[in-house]
């Protein structure tokens, strides 16, 4: 078992009521995408649910944007936030 | 070199700092956002009095860590483009008011071209490539900016084009 550092940002953040936690990483949970479903399930879905929608939830794995696909194998840290709207 | 940073910037320092940092360049662009007073976002109906709302305040979140590797990035991308002797970014976060600056970006380069080109690369990607997110404060109510389409399809353009899509040689 794997421990993951997750971070939430703006208004993710607000709406999970969560900056950031500490997971102990289930075995089956391999990539972003199973990480979501498991976020989603284990917190008896909304607002966790929202995290599903990959069109206005980005990801970043070890603090690059990633896709749903990407692994965790050997991750440190993953963020979940909105669009960026910086400049 | 980039900057993540609460204090505010003085231009007129930055701007030395570059042309002492360049050498001998024979151009040198630097661009300031600014927070603007009214808001108006881009899909909403004119006839919506929060459109044109009065902004109080603004509050820049961003990911430490993230934030510096990104600006880092989009710097280095842009001297692979761009011929540039140097090169600076400084973004603000924290709570900003209107009229404050949010943004720099200082290009220093032999020729106007390059100069111009890699600031305006900058800017398009650094509004949606790093990690910062604007939530506006006004008398009534707060809320997260959202990304902007037209901010999408500025950095897109650049995907296929080395030079400035914009401006003609």
């Amino acid at each position: 078992m794997s421990r993951l550092k997750i971070c939430y940002f703006a208004s993710i953040r607000e709406q999970l009521g969560l900056a950031a936690e500490m997971l102990d990483l289930p075995h089956d949970v391999n990539d972003v995408a199973a990480l979501v479903d498991f976020l989603a399930n284990r917190n008896d879905g909304a607002p966790w649910a929202l995290l599903q929608d990959s069109g206005s939830v980005l990801v970043a794995v070890d603090q690059a944007v990633a896709d749903r696909t990407a692994s965790l194998k050997g991750v440190q840290e993953v963020a979940f936030f909105p669009p960026m709207t910086g400049g | 070199m980039i900057s993540v940073q609460a204090q505010d910037f003085d231009v007129a320092a930055e701007y030395a700092a570059l042309r002492s940092e360049a050498g001998s360049p024979g151009a040198i662009v630097t661009f300031t956002g600014l927070v603007r007073e009214i808001y108006a976002p881009e899909k909403s109906e004119p006839t919506r009095e929060s459109a044109q709302e009065k902004v109080t305040a603004l509050f820049l979140e961003h990911y430490p860590g993230m934030t510096e590797a990104a600006l880092e990035a989009i710097l280095l991308e842009a001297g692979r483009r761009w011929l540039i002797q140097a090169g600076r970014i400084i973004h603000r976060i924290g709570e900003l008011l209107p009229t404050e600056q949010i943004v720099f970006v200082g290009i220093a380069s032999a020729h106007r071209g390059d100069a111009f080109a890699a600031a305006e690369y900058i800017m398009d990607y650094l509004k949606t490539q790093a990690p910062f997110w604007k939530k506006q404060y006004s008398s009534s109510d707060s809320v997260w900016i959202e990304s902007r389409d037209s901010d999408h399809d500025a950095a897109a353009r650049w995907q296929n084009a080395n030079k400035s899509p914009k401006v003609k040689a």
